[in-house]
C-alpha cells in the first residue's frame, strides 16, 4: 500500500517540486550559495530514492512532466528575449562575436583538458557540450556515442557553478555590464544560469536566455568538426 | 492564457529552441500578443531551475562511470566553465562599450 504510494508519479512529482520550495526558501533565509535550491533538492531526492529503493529509470518516468514544463520554459525564453528586443538589435556584433568565443574556448578547454589525462573517447564525447542546454547537449552527445547519464549529470553541475559562482567572478573580473554579465551566464550555464540571471534582472535574463540558444546552435555545428580534427 | 503557448508546443518536438525562437518572431511580428503569454511565460521563467532537477537525480545511474574519471571530469568542468564566464563576458563588455 505505502510502496504504491511513494512509487506512484504524483508522489514523486510532489516531493520534487515540495523539496524544491522548501529548499528555495531556505535559500532565501540562509542566503548561502552552498544551498543552492536546484542542488538542495537533487540531493533530497537522492537520499529518499535510495531509503525507498527506487531506481532511477523509474523516477526519470514517473516525472517526465517536468522534463515537458523544460521545454515549455525554454520556449518561453523566446518572450524574454522580445521583451529586451530593442536591446538586442543594439548589440549584434557583441552578441555574435561573444557567442563564437563561447563556443569554441568552451569546446576547446574540456576536449583539451580531458585529453590531456588521457580520458577515453566515449567520457570526452559526453562531456564535450557541457555549456548546452540538457536537451541540446544529450542530443548533440548520443548520436556521437556518449553517454547519456554523463553528460545530463556533467551539464546538471556545470550549470549549478556557474550559477553560483558565475556572478562573483565576473564582478572580480571586472565584468560589470549587465548585458555581458547575463551573456556569459546563459553561455557557460545554460538554464540554471539563466534561472540565476533572471533574479539579477530582466536584461541579464533575456540576454542569457539568448545566449543559451547560440550557444547551443553554436556548440552543435561546431562539434562535430572538433571531433573529426582534433580527438 | 496558455492556448499561444501550448500551440507552439509542437515545435517541441523538433526542439524547444525552435519553438524559442518561433515564439520570439511570432512576438515581434504581433501574430501572437505579448499580453497573451505574458502570465504563462513569467510563471515557467520563474521555475524554470526545478526542472533541472531531475538530471541532477541523475548521477545515481552515472555514479560508476564518472567516478572512474571523477577527476577529469572534475577539473575539465571546472576550468571550462570559469574560462568560458570569464571570456565570453570580457569579449562581450568590450565590444558593447567601444560601439558607444
Amino acid at each position: 500500500m505505502i510502496r504504491s504510494i511513494i512509487e506512484s508519479e504524483l508522489f514523486l512529482v510532489t516531493l520534487t517540486i515540495g523539496m524544491f520550495i522548501l529548499s528555495g526558501a531556505l535559500f532565501r533565509k540562509t542566503k548561502l550559495m552552498l544551498l543552492h535550491p536546484v542542488l538542495l533538492t537533487a540531493v533530497a531526492v537522492i537520499v529518499f530514492l535510495s531509503f525507498a529503493d527506487i531506481e532511477y529509470v523509474h523516477y526519470k518516468e514517473s516525472v517526465k512532466i517536468l522534463d515537458f514544463a523544460l521545454g515549455l520554459s525554454v520556449v518561453a525564453l523566446g518572450y524574454l528575449m522580445y521583451e529586451q528586443v530593442e536591446r538586442l538589435k543594439s548589440a549584434a556584433l557583441p552578441v555574435l562575436c561573444a557567442t563564437i568565443a563561447g563556443c569554441v574556448v568552451g569546446i576547446a578547454f574540456v576536449v583539451g583538458i580531458a585529453a590531456m589525462f588521457g580520458v577515453e573517447r566515449d567520457i570526452i564525447t559526453s562531456i564535450a557540450p557541457k555549456s548546452v542546454t540538457v536537451p541540446i547537449a544529450i542530443a548533440i552527445s548520443e548520436p556521437r556515442g556518449g553517454i547519456v547519464a554523463v553528460t545530463s549529470v556533467v551539464v546538471f553541475c556545470t550549470g549549478i557553478l556557474g550559477s553560483i559562482c558565475g556572478a562573483k567572478l565576473l564582478s572580480v573580473s571586472g565584468v560589470n555590464d549587465p548585458m555581458a554579465r547575463g551573456f556569459a551566464l546563459g553561455a557557460a550555464s545554460h538554464g540554471i544560469g539563466t534561472a540565476r540571471a533572471i533574479e539579477l534582472g530582466a536584461v541579464e535574463g533575456a540576454m542569457s536566455g539568448l545566449a543559451m540558444a547560440l550557444t547551443g546552435f553554436g556548440t552543435a555545428l561546431l562539434l562535430p568538426i572538433v571531433e573529426k580534427y582534433l580527438y | 492564457m496558455g492556448n499561444a503557448l501550448s500551440e507552439l508546443v509542437n515545435g517541441y518536438v523538433s526542439g524547444n529552441i525552435i519553438g524559442m525562437l518561433l515564439l520570439f518572431g511570432l512576438l515581434c511580428t504581433g501574430v501572437v500578443k505579448a499580453e497573451t503569454v505574458k502570465g504563462c511565460a513569467k510563471f515557467l521563467l520563474g521555475t524554470m531551475a526545478l526542472f533541472f532537477v531531475p538530471f541532477g537525480v541523475g548521477i545515481i545511474d552515472s555514479y560508476g562511470v564518472i567516478m572512474d574519471n571523477a577527476v577529469p571530469i572534475v577539473v575539465a568542468t571546472i576550468v571550462s566553465t570559469f574560462v568560458v564566464i570569464v571570456t565570453v563576458g570580457w569579449v562581450f563588455q568590450l565590444l558593447n562599450r567601444t560601439k558607444r
